[in-house]
Parts: structure tokens; C-alpha cells; sequence
């Protein structure tokens, strides 16, 4: 009895501390801070195929880690908080795709993201075939050398000694060297192209085999532009071609919308769950929507410090779970009742009621259990948060149910004098339980 | 014992359900919208002065030449779905929608989606909804491993697999009736399947059993206890008590969290109401199945089984 109560204090503390947890860390500088997804916050979200199938297959992986390396330096070159830039690998079903996925918060105007991530070069040199332009100067057919901007090591500016026209010097790194030497030394005396971005920046003929890894282009360039493919080199020119595949926009004001319309929708939900409760259930009732808060309070401080993405969906499905974490408390009640039905004394229903409840909580939960894990690994970033929010929801109901729910019904007081009060504040629904 | 006195009136309900559903989904099929598909979707809004829902029509169909769809959504805001839309082209249907400048359309949102990735996403939910249904039917078949006692040769007709296969057609029924009333409002008011469609469509899988599963646990402890007392009675007896204890738990347990989710219906906002819808239908319809399909199937099963026995 005694310890019960205890408890039952101990647990509403505990609840006051997790409520002053999450209001205090409700600010900029905390990193509890609840992390809302691109749909909530306005952003923009992209996905790239990365173009791997030139590589072999035990240099992929690196190259799609560089890849994410010289993207993450390009997009906080250009200030954006919090941003994402993850590898995706297709995997089983995605084939052998590799994807690039970037995420930039508050960033709406898609066009210049895009310029952000995909202006950064793409430096290739390619051999033209020997009698290729027998017809036309255009119509020149190429052959890959493999050497590409991802072999450099550094580019700088520098200006011809004659004419004084701005140049783009490049140094390759080992590999690089190595490979650039080959080529100019299999292939003297042919035109070997540089090209940028898939276009023919120069057309230099190769004198000689070059050993020391130094290039230049003479592109016919202005000082600004030479200086910029220089800046936009060094910052990384891109390891493998990449293509958008997808994007998503979301406007700020849009979001906000979506967030207030959410949780507007989870305090009347949670009201009206409350107020069933209490009506069907009398003083158990009470009880459960004590349990219910205090599981509600336990999911959003999980979500802080997991952290968990909130998203449209995932507060649906957070309001959701409020829904279905009653049935645990609904099994006891009714359980309960049974045994009050079948003569037997309040403590005693309580026990007996929870005991016998407990088989069909954990069965009919872990059905429960096992879709949110299906959808967790089905889901995109969207839907992750959505299946995480619902799993997290079964186990945390079921510990408020069989932990909170429990010790408060069994602390309150004179349980033991059986008044014809407590009898009616225990029975439910329109029902009555007889005295025994 | 109410439902299991009239237990074929309610069978024939479900399966006129069912009939609705299958009919809806073979004729009216899917309409699988971008996420699956590929393809674009634009919404824009105007802050001052909303032109009408004709001008911009008229505006798309004389200067975009890529096929769209135009639809208002409230009063100041637009969405345009259209096939899969680069940056630049993004640009131009903007400047349409500007009318020559005399509006300031701002993009509200832009969804952008390749057709490898709507593939993708389509054999992933496939497989998805497989898995899931696989795993429930194997714990369902686990869970009831034991039902079957060799008690009173009455009351013992059905063996623990016909539980689980009872279990799973509910659980089939409560997955086709949400899918066929989406089909029907897709043709009607031309809703498209979305990601949150096949969310919502494996929650509703994760959730509805769970009724099933709390009526068939207390048929099977039933049974068990009268085994022990060695009571006789019908096996439609035991059944129609076990569902008259369980009501009260099902009922509730669907009915607040339809509370909750007619809340999010009315209140969460449009971005997730075709979600909720989808889930409300699956609730309500899991929460039939369990009451007025599954043990009334098992009623007549063993009624077949009697007879021929």
C-alpha cells in the first residue's frame, strides 16, 4: 500500500521533471530541440544518381564517400544550417544504384540549391580517335582515358608568359600522374580534349609525355571565369557524374500549417480520448488518462533525445499511438471488471485483471511491432520517422499500461474498505456491479 | 450471443464488402500518383489578388506543351501535377501561371519525382505488404499453435491452423475494403495512391489483428477452462460467450482510436487526410471483421464439419 503510493509519487515527479525537460530545451541553442522534418520546416530535399558504372566495382564505394565529402564542403561553403548529405545504396531492389540524397533546411529556391551542389565541375579528359575528323571539325569521336577531375590534386590560376591570357593549371595526384604520363606517352602527337561538364573546354595536342602531373588549359578564358573553375576545382570537382532524379520543395508558410493543423488535431484527439475514458471507466478511467498524458509526455522527450525527425506523418502517427496505447489499459479494465463481476475484491480484481491481461497485450502487440518494422525499413526518410514514432508508441504503451496504470490504481486509498463509492467508481459503462 | 445467432447475416455483409472492394479495385483499379509514377507536382499560392480557376487553365493549355492536371486547393492556392518537370521547365509553367506578370504566384511546394524512383518505390511496397502479411500470418500460426485440445470431442472440431486461417482472412478482408474504397473515391474525386497510402495500408495490418487475436486468446482459454472442469457445452456456446466477454475491450479499444483519428481527419489538415482516411476505413473495418467475421466463420466451419462428421 504504502509502497505503492511511493511509487505512484516517485512516477508523477518523474513525469514533472520529463515536462520541464521538454520545455526548457524548446529553444535554438539546446540540442534537444525537436528536429522537424523538410515538410514542417520548408526546404528542399534532392536525390542524385551517382553514374558508377564506369568505375570498378571495388572503388564505388570510395568514390560515392568522396562524392559525399566534396558535396557536404560544397553546400556548407554556401551556409546552409543542419544540412543531410547521405549515401544511398539501392540494395537489393534499387538495383545497383547509388543515390546521393541532400537535404537543406530553410533552403525553398530549388534553382540555386541546384547550382550549389551541381555547378562543381566535372573535369574528364578524353583521347580524340585518330580519323575522327576526316569529315568535320565537330564531328570528332572520343575515347575515355579514365583521368578525370578525380585524380587532381590542385588547380591554380596563372597567366601565359606571351600573350598574357589567363590559364588553369592543374597538378594531378599520384595515381594521376602515373596515369597522365601513360597517356602522353602512348599518344604523342594526338589531340587530347579536356572537357568540362560534358563540354569541350580545349583541344591541346600532346608534344610529349609529361611526367611531372602538370596540365594547364588555355581555354580562351576571362580572368573571372578562370579564376572561378579554379576555386570550383579545388573545392572538389566531382569524383563520379551525378544526375537529379528527384526533388522535393516545401515553402516555409506551408509547413507551419501542417505543424499547427498537427498539433491542433493531437490536443483535441487527446482530449477527447480523456474524456471517453473518464465518462466509460469512472476512477480506472481517470487513472488511464493519467498513464496516457505521462506516456504522451515520454514520447515526445524520447523523440528530443533520440533524436527523432518529426514529419507530417510522423505526428499523425504519434496521435495516432495515443489511440491505440489505451487498449492495454482498455484489456485491464475490462478484465478487471470480470473478476469484481465474479465476486472478488477490488485489490484483488486489480491483480488478478492484469495478470490475465497481460498475454493478450503482449500478442496483440507484437503483430503491431512487426509492421512498424517492415515500414521502418520499407520507408524513405519520410516514412522512417512515421514507423519509428508507431514502434517506439507499442513498447512505451505497454510499459505505461502494465507499469503506471498499475501502481496508481493500486495506491489509492481505503481500497481495502470496499465502500459502495469505490465499487461504483470501479465499475464502468453502464453496467453495475452487483454487491457481492 | 446476438452475433453468433444471426452469425450468416453478418458473413454475407463482409462478403458483400469484400465483392464491393474487388469489384472497385479490378474496374476502377489505382491511380497511382506521382511517387509511384514519376512526374511533377507544383503548388503555387497568390498573396494578393487569385486569378480564377478558368484563366489559368486557358493560360497552361495554350503555353505548356507537357500534359498537366490543374486543381484548386482553398482559395488562394493551386496544384499543378504535370509529367516530370526539370528546374527550368519549373520555371517557365511559373511564368505562365504569372498571366504576363499580372499575378505573383509563390511556389509552395515542388515535388520532383524520377521514374526510377516511383519504380522503385512500387516494388518496395509490394514486397513491404508481402513481408508483412507473411510474418503475420506465421505469429498468428505460432500464437495459436496450442488451441486445439483433445478435450470433449463436441466442442474440438477445428484444429489451431483453422484459427490462423480465419485470422488471415480477416486480416485480407481488412486490407481489401480500405483499398476498395480508395479505388471508388479515386475514380470519384480522383485521389492518387501516395507513399502514405501504403503506410497507412501496413499499419492498418499491424493494428487490426489485434482484435482477432484478444477474441481468439479468450475462445482458446475457454476452452481450456472448461476442458479442466470438464464442462460440455457447444462450441458455439463457448465462442458466442467468448466474443459477449471481448466485445466491450474491441469496441472501445476501436472506438477511441477512431476518436483520434476522426480528429485528425477534421482537424490535421489536408496534407494527411486521404492517410487518415484510409486508416479509418481499416479500423472500421478491423474492428467488424473481428467482431462479426471471424468467430461467426469459425461457427461455420465447424457447423460444415458437424454435419459431416
Amino acid at each position: 500500500m504504502l509502497k505503492y503510493r511511493i511509487s505512484s509519487i516517485i512516477l508523477i515527479v518523474s513525469a514533472v521533471v520529463i515536462l520541464i525537460f521538454i520545455q526548457k530545451t524548446e529553444n535554438q541553442e539546446s540540442r534537444f530541440s525537436f528536429k522537424f522534418g523538410l515538410d514542417l520546416e520548408g526546404g528542399s530535399h534532392l536525390v542524385y544518381e551517382a553514374l558508377t558504372s564506369n568505375l570498378p566495382d571495388g572503388e564505388i564505394s570510395g568514390a560515392m564517400s568522396s562524392l559525399r565529402e566534396v558535396i557536404e564542403r560544397r553546400v556548407n561553403i554556401f551556409g546552409v544550417s543542419e544540412p543531410i548529405v547521405q549515401v544511398e545504396r539501392g540494395g537489393v531492389i534499387g538495383g545497383e544504384s547509388n543515390r546521393l540524397i541532400v537535404e537543406l533546411p530553410g533552403v525553398t529556391d530549388l534553382k540555386e540549391a541546384i547550382r550549389m551542389i551541381g555547378r562543381t565541375p566535372l573535369l574528364e579528359f578524353k583521347l580524340v580517335l585518330e580519323d575522327s575528323n576526316a569529315t568535320s571539325s565537330d564531328g570528332f569521336i572520343f575515347e575515355d582515358t579514365g583521368l578525370t577531375g578525380r585524380l587532381l590534386e590542385k588547380s591554380t590560376l596563372g597567366f601565359d608568359n606571351v600573350t598574357g591570357t589567363p590559364l588553369v593549371l592543374l597538378s594531378f595526384n599520384g595515381e594521376g600522374r602515373k596515369l597522365f604520363s601513360e597517356i602522353t606517352q602512348k599518344n604523342t602527337g594526338r589531340i587530347l580534349a579536356i572537357f568540362l561538364d560534358g563540354e569541350v573546354l580545349s583541344t591541346p595536342v600532346i608534344r610529349e609525355e609529361i611526367r611531372d602531373g602538370n596540365a594547364q588549359i588555355s581555354g580562351n578564358f576571362k580572368a573571372e571565369e578562370a579564376r572561378q573553375l579554379v576555386r570550383d576545382l579545388n573545392f572538389g570537382a566531382l569524383p563520379v557524374p551525378i544526375e537529379l532524379i528527384s526533388t522535393q520543395t516545401i515553402g516555409p508558410s506551408l509547413g507551419e500549417k501542417i505543424l499547427d493543423e498537427g498539433v491542433k488535431a493531437g490536443i483535441f484527439g487527446l482530449i477527447l480520448v480523456v474524456v471517453f475514458l473518464v465518462l466509460w471507466y469512472r476512477l480506472p478511467g481517470l487513472v488511464a488518462s493519467l498513464a496516457l498524458v505521462i506516456y504522451g509526455l515520454i514520447m515526445l522527450a524520447l523523440f528530443k533525445l533520440i533524436p527523432v525527425t518529426l514529419t507530417a506523418a510522423g505526428i499523425a502517427g504519434f496521435i495516432l499511438s495515443m489511440g491505440m496505447a489505451v487498449d492495454a489499459n482498455v484489456l485491464i479494465f475490462e478484465r478487471m471488471k470480470e473478476e469484481l463481476r465474479s465476486g472478488k475484491l477490488l485489490r484483488e480484481a486489480i491483480n488478478v485483471g492484469f495478470k490475465r491481461a497481460w498475454f493478450s497485450i503482449r500478442d496483440s502487440n507484437i503483430t503491431g511491432l512487426l509492421s512498424a518494422v517492415i515500414l521502418f525499413w520499407f520507408g524513405t526518410s519520410l516514412i522512417k520517422g512515421f514507423a519509428l514514432i508507431l514502434g517506439l508508441g507499442i513498447l512505451v504503451s505497454m510499459f505505461s499500461a502494465l507499469t503506471l496504470t498499475r501502481t496508481f490504481l493500486l495506491s489509492i486509498p481505503s481500497l481495502e474498505k470496499e465502500s459502495r463509492i469505490l465499487r461504483f467508481l470501479f465499475s464502468s459503462g453502464v453496467s453495475r456491479i452487483s454487491e457481492k | 450471443m446476438f452475433i453468433i445467432k444471426h452469425y450468416k447475416i453478418f458473413l454475407l455483409i463482409s462478403a458483400t464488402a469484400v465483392g464491393f472492394s474487388l469489384f472497385s479495385l479490378f474496374y476502377f483499379g489505382l491511380n497511382f500518383g506521382i511517387d509511384f509514377k514519376g512526374g511533377s507536382l507544383l503548388e503555387v499560392r497568390y498573396e494578393e489578388g487569385v486569378p480564377s480557376f478558368e484563366e489559368l487553365r486557358v493560360a497552361l493549355e495554350t503555353n505548356q506543351s507537357e500534359e498537366f492536371n490543374l486543381r484548386a486547393s482553398g482559395d488562394k492556392n493551386f496544384l499543378i501535377r504535370s509529367s516530370f518537370l526539370t528546374e527550368e521547365k519549373k520555371a517557365d509553367v511559373l511564368e505562365i501561371l504569372s498571366l504576363d506578370g499580372r499575378f505573383k504566384p509563390i511556389e509552395e511546394r515542388f515535388n520532383s519525382v524520377g521514374p526510377v524512383i516511383g519504380e522503385e518505390l512500387k516494388s518496395k511496397a509490394w514486397i513491404a505488404i508481402s513481408v508483412t502479411l507473411v510474418a503475420t500470418i506465421l505469429f498468428i500460426a505460432f500464437a495459436f499453435r496450442t488451441v486445439s485440445l483433445p478435450a470433449g470431442r463436441q466442442a474440438n472440431l477445428i484444429s489451431s491452423w483453422i484459427y490462423s486461417l480465419v485470422a488471415i482472412l480477416a486480416l485480407i478482408h481488412d486490407i481489401l475494403i480500405p483499398a476498395g474504397l480508395f479505388s471508388f473515391l479515386s475514380f470519384l474525386l480522383g485521389l492518387e495512391v501516395d507513399a502514405l497510402f501504403i503506410m497507412a495500408l501496413l499499419t492498418i495490418l499491424g493494428y487490426s489483428i489485434n482484435d482477432t487475436i484478444v477474441i481468439f486468446d479468450r475462445v482458446r482459454e475457454n476452452l481450456k477452462s472448461n476442458q479442466e472442469t470438464g464442462k460440455r457445452e457447444s462450441f458455439e456456446i463457448t465462442v458466442g460467450e467468448s466474443l459477449d466477454q471481448t466485445f466491450v475491450r474491441s469496441f472501445n479499444t476501436s472506438f477511441t482510436v477512431l476518436l483520434v483519428l476522426l480528429t485528425l481527419f477534421f482537424l490535421g489538415g489536408e496534407s494527411i487526410q486521404n492517410f487518415t482516411l484510409v486508416l479509418i476505413a481499416g479500423t472500421i473495418a478491423g474492428a467488424y471483421s473481428s467482431l462479426f467475421l471471424a468467430c461467426p466463420a469459425l461457427i461455420l466451419i465447424n457447423n460444415r464439419k458437424a454435419k459431416k462428421t
